[in-house]
């Protein structure tokens, strides 16, 4: 039995905005697969939710004439992995994907419910990272366009006003077009679980040598994050395996784990500096480079 | 001898039910006006509570009751699910209160309200105020038994329950004949049942007055009985119904929520009440799987013999005993049945610490303490640099064999062939010599682990069961059994049994699953892997006294004398050549309505084993270590059992996949963890508790060695438990084959492995 007090159901954006201005008190919902948790665990007490479920547009997800990636907030985990689009050109979001949860969740999970949720661990947010995904906001007043880095805030705290919505990530081709990409997501499970270390990277590569690499983190810190430095160091530098074993090493410096009950400090930073390498080695091939052996 | 419904893998009789959703569990059914319970918990591992306080939440609209451990009868009562005994030194520990005016652990119950709705109930219980005296909290039992460490219950010393054991033969002798004496260390973790069905129950007082409980249990007639003793009421005054359930792997061998709930609905004059645990509340205050430490020391001959046996043994029951030593006890009993020594000491120590309680689980403590043993032996044998086969094949226990202290003989002993068959599936010579000499990041290997159990209790406790059958008009019959089906399949394994007595397709016999202690006959329940060995044993004696009435009545209609006569094929026939005398439905229909001789047949039949039938086992796995990581993949896993003839090979398939499979989530992922400081559960949730999913399970192998035991009904011996004793230790050999090391603490996770690789340098 859940505690909740009033449910609407917006038809549109402009109505669901108009909602969210007109009563501060309202959640907004739409897979409910964190809201609902939440409510059972008893933080949301007499909850007011506002249903954004029937707003067909944000479900699409196609490529615009220049190349950019529109992937809407509803889009479910499930939709994101069985979309062309997403296969041909981002395939590691299709990796993050299909790690999340089990098949019910992800078909009914968002993946914009997953990145407002905030959590660190959230299993698309380290590839919309790597992709330098930008979020599109919009409120009564307007919309705002920002880059996913700087929604997140700390730990379950994302940059989102309580009179605005996300209506849909923008994933531009300078994010994906010449890179190989790939996923890790290193759980206890094969299913049903949190990451202990999500790593995403994607590389661009000419002949021999780096010419990008970005690696993006889960669970490496309180929020998700990049690896500045190993991103620099990486820029230009023969694609070999000790190159790779300097990545991983500089990669742990931007992150900040710390030990708890799930894994200590240690086994999270030595796991970064691992899966770091082991999805480059994946990346390169991706990328049109040769397997290093 | 053939049979021609035994040994069939004919479908489940509840699988229609089951799969459509017509098959009614306790929260299916719906008694008007019913009210909802909940429970306060304690936030303190150990704190006397000084006052409570509970008038605004008596107050708050909506509320029926709110119930303390002043409202409610303070009795002392045993809630482990044993049959009672008439000698008290035998009887369980009585430590609990129905309402606890000492908290034991974080969760313990303090209070309890009665609610028009879970709402309600939520907000009331936030209402309550109580003012506690915190003490230390004893999170280990290093902690509990140190000098002068506060008492969790005041009549044991040093926090010590028990430390019953055994010791045979002359120890220091056979250590100071034998060549060699090994010792190691090993130590298992606090792990939960996770059954689909949380402890859910509903009470109520019926128009007589009297108090019907129903509830998902394991053992009805115990629940029954214990309720009696809670509340200090007539044990007839209780009635308890169990419908279908939802799983219980020995966590509703206990009475947990029944006495609170029938608490419940006193408070609110017998209005019906519902109690229901989340997954949250069911992993920390019902039961888990009692930790271990073990010490043990092995003298062998040279040549692998071994001739004296010690086990150390510390054993952490949580804040209450709730099944208590008996773990320690029944672990240390049917592992003597494996590799017979002549000389063999067992010191176990069950204590109290304020940590939630242990029970009863899936094995009774054998997985502990063959994990240790098996682990152990594989060190014996890398030392000794012999194959770890044979060093046990020299040890194993012949037939004929009189256990010196259960008394109990093994009649029938397949663990030769089972060992032999594991060893061919997995391929175990050309995957030894393939993985000897390995470097690289991920190291493959293949270990094997046995083990031996036993059918039933006896001689520790009483083997009661009952079992009823009546014959309708068309021949086909009702029966009812007093044990339980939880899942398991005993249901259909008893159609099976009374099928083929009766010569009736099984679809003829209609098995109530609803077991009711005011209609259905005497069992003590579903346990200790019981049900087809000494319930199936009281089953066939119903079906036989049937058959010989029918046979008897037919004699009367033809002349033809009884004893040439047989059931096949829903027809009477002459026993020497199958010639049909009469059809089946001809007789049956003249028992009821023969003016003169009218009487349906029926038979209500009570039956009391004294027998044990020793099953054994083993498992063999190959695994794939990832060094840099810690992970362990399951490559290939076989079990291949001796439980006697095998009554129906697919539901005997489906126990050994459930308890592999929990076989290897305690070997490589699952523990309950707790504040080190505070006592409190970190874990006790489905994300955070790593239950392997269908994912993290490989392809599992089966295998039987179908030996006959004399004691059985149809020859059978147990198997519901044994699937889950040796996977853990198997899988520990492999990765110690595999590596180089030697993980002697379960869970073998990530995490742990990491550590441990890094210790040995692989990292």
């Amino acid at each position: 039995m859940y505690d909740i007090q009033g449910y609407i159901e917006a038809e549109s954006v402009s109505d669901a905005v108009a909602l969210l201005a007109s009563n501060p008190r309202l959640k907004i919902i739409a897979g409910g697969t964190d809201v609902l948790i939440k409510l059972r665990h008893g933080q949301m007490e007499g909850a007011e939710l506002l249903s954004i479920r029937k707003i067909k547009e944000l479900e699409r997800i196609e490529q615009l004439a220049d190349g950019t990636i529109v992937i809407g907030a509803l889009a479910t985990f499930a939709q994101i992995f069985h979309e062309p689009i997403i296969h041909n050109n981002i395939p590691a979001l299709a990796e993050a994907a299909v790690s999340m949860g089990g098949p019910q969740i992800r078909n009914v999970a968002t993946i914009g419910g997953n990145i407002c949720n905030g959590a660190t661990s959230a299993d698309s947010a380290s590839t919309l990272f790597a992709l330098d995904a930008r979020l599109r906001l919009r409120s009564s007043a307007g919309e705002r366009v920002v880059p996913v880095q700087e929604f997140y805030l700390g730990p379950g705290k994302v940059d989102l006003k309580p009179d605005e919505m996300l209506s849909e990530f923008l994933i531009s081709p300078a994010g994906f077009r010449g890179f190989g990409g790939h996923y890790i997501k290193f759980a206890m499970r094969k299913a049903m679980d949190i990451a202990t270390l999500g790593v995403s990277v994607m590389c661009k590569i000419s002949g021999d040598v780096f010419r990008e690499v970005k690696i993006g983190l889960g669970v490496a810190g309180p929020t998700p994050l990049r690896c500045v430095e190993a991103e620099e160091f990486a820029k230009g530098k023969a694609i070999y395996a000790e190159t790779l074993a300097g990545i991983g090493r500089l990669a742990v410096k931007s992150t900040n784990a710390r030990t708890s009950w799930r894994a200590s400090r240690e086994y999270r930073e030595h796991l970064v500096e691992e899966l770091t390498q082991r999805a480059l080695h994946v990346a390169i091939v991706r990328a049109g480079g040769a397997e290093i052996g | 001898m053939p049979y021609s419904v035994v040994g069939k893998s004919v479908k489940r009789v509840d699988a229609v039910a089951k799969v459509t959703g017509k098959a009614k569990y306790t929260d299916d059914f719906f008694e008007r006006d019913m009210l909802v319970g909940k429970i306060l918990r304690s936030p303190y591992a150990h704190a006397i509570i000084k006052s409570i306080d509970v008038s605004k939440a008596r107050a708050l609209p909506g509320v029926e009751a709110v119930l303390t451990h002043l409202t409610v009868p303070k009795v002392k009562f045993p809630t482990a699910g044993h049959p009672y005994s008439l000698d008290p030194s035998h009887r369980d520990k009585a430590d609990r209160l129905i309402l606890t005016d000492k908290a034991r652990f974080v969760g313990d119950s303090v209070a309890a309200v009665v609610a028009v709705d879970e709402l309600v109930a939520e907000k009331a219980l936030k209402l309550i105020e109580i003012e506690y005296e915190v003490l230390e909290a004893l999170t280990t039992p290093e902690a509990a038994m140190r000098e002068g460490a506060p008492l969790i219950h005041e009549d044991c010393e040093q926090n010590i329950l028990a430390s019953r054991g055994y010791s045979f033969g002359d120890l220091e002798a056979a250590f100071s004949e034998s060549d060699f004496v090994f010792e190691g260390e090993y130590e298992t973790s606090p792990v939960q049942h996770c059954h689909l069905e949380n402890q859910v129950s509903y009470a109520y007082l019926d128009g007589e007055g009297r108090l019907v409980i129903v509830t998902s249990t394991q053992i009805p007639h115990i629940v029954r009985r214990i309720v009696g003793q809670a509340l200090d009421i007539p044990w007839g005054g209780v009635r308890v119904i169990k419908p279908y359930v939802g799983g219980g792997f020995g966590n509703k061998q206990d009475v947990t929520i029944e006495p609170l709930n029938a608490a419940m609905t006193l408070a609110v004059g017998g209005r019906p009440v519902k109690l229901e645990l989340s997954r949250e509340e069911a992993m920390i205050d019902t039961r888990t799987r009692h930790a271990f430490k073990f010490r043990i020391k092995t003298g062998l001959t040279k040549d692998g013999k071994i001739n004296g046996i010690y086990i150390a043994a510390v054993s952490n029951t949580g804040a209450y005993a709730s099944h208590g030593h008996s773990i320690a006890s029944s672990g240390g009993g049917k592992f003597r049945y494996l590799y017979p020594a002549q000389a063999m000491k067992y010191e176990p120590v069950t204590v109290y610490t304020n940590l939630p309680v242990a029970g009863a689980m899936r094995g009774y403590g054998t997985p502990q303490i063959f994990f240790a043993y098996e682990s152990h032996l594989d060190e014996i044998a890398h030392k000794l640099d012999m194959d770890p086969i044979e060093l046990r094949q020299k040890n194993f226990v012949q037939v004929g064999h009189v256990d010196l202290l259960s008394k109990n003989r093994i009649l029938s002993c397949g663990i030769r062939e089972c060992v032999a068959k594991g060893k061919e599936l997995i391929r175990w010579d050309e995957k030894r010599e393939l993985y000897k000499n390995q470097s690289g990041d991920k190291r493959r290997g293949v270990g094997m682990a046995c083990f031996s159990y036993a059918s039933g209790t006896h001689p520790v406790s009483i083997e009661v069961a009952g079992a009823r059958i009546v014959m309708n008009q068309d021949g086909s019959v009702q029966l009812q059994v007093g044990a339980t089906e939880i899942g398991q399949g005993s249901d259909t394994v008893f159609a099976q049994m009374v099928a083929e007595v009766l010569g009736l397709p099984v679809e003829m016999v209609h098995v109530i699953s609803t077991q009711d202690t005011d209609i259905t006959p005497f069992d003590t329940g579903s346990y200790a892997s019981r049900q087809t060995y000494i319930t199936g044993m009281a089953v066939k004696k119903a079906a036989e006294e049937v058959k010989a009435k029918l046979l008897d009545f037919v004699w009367g209609m033809t002349d033809i004398p009884a004893e040439t006569l047989d059931l096949r094929e829903r027809n009477i026939v002459f026993k020497h050549n199958g010639e049909v005398v009469m059809p089946l439905e001809q007789a049956a229909m003249q028992t009821y309505y023969d003016t003169v001789f009218g009487r349906p047949l029926t038979s209500d039949t009570s039956n009391n084993a004294r027998v044990n039938a020793i099953p054994f086992g083993v498992t063999f796995a190959e695994v794939e270590v990832d060094i840099k990581t810690g992970k362990i993949e399951v490559l290939e896993i076989y079990n291949v059992h001796d439980s006697g003839r095998i009554v129906n090979p697919q539901l005997a398939q489906g126990q050994v996949h459930g308890g592999v499979s929990m076989g290897i989530g305690y070997a490589l992922s699952e523990q309950l963890l707790f504040d080190e400081k505070t006592g409190k559960t970190l874990n006790n949730n489905l994300l955070d508790y790593k239950l392997p999913t269908i994912m993290d399970t490989p392809d599992i192998g089966v295998g039987f060695v179908e030996t006959e035991d004399p004691t059985g009904a149809f020859g059978v011996k147990a198997l519901g438990e044994p699937p889950v004793i040796s996977p853990a230790p198997a899988l520990r050999n492999a990765v110690f084959a595999a590596t180089g090391v030697a993980l002697n603490r379960l869970p073998m996770n990530p995490q742990r492995v990491f550590e441990k690789f890094k210790q040995a340098g692989l990292i």
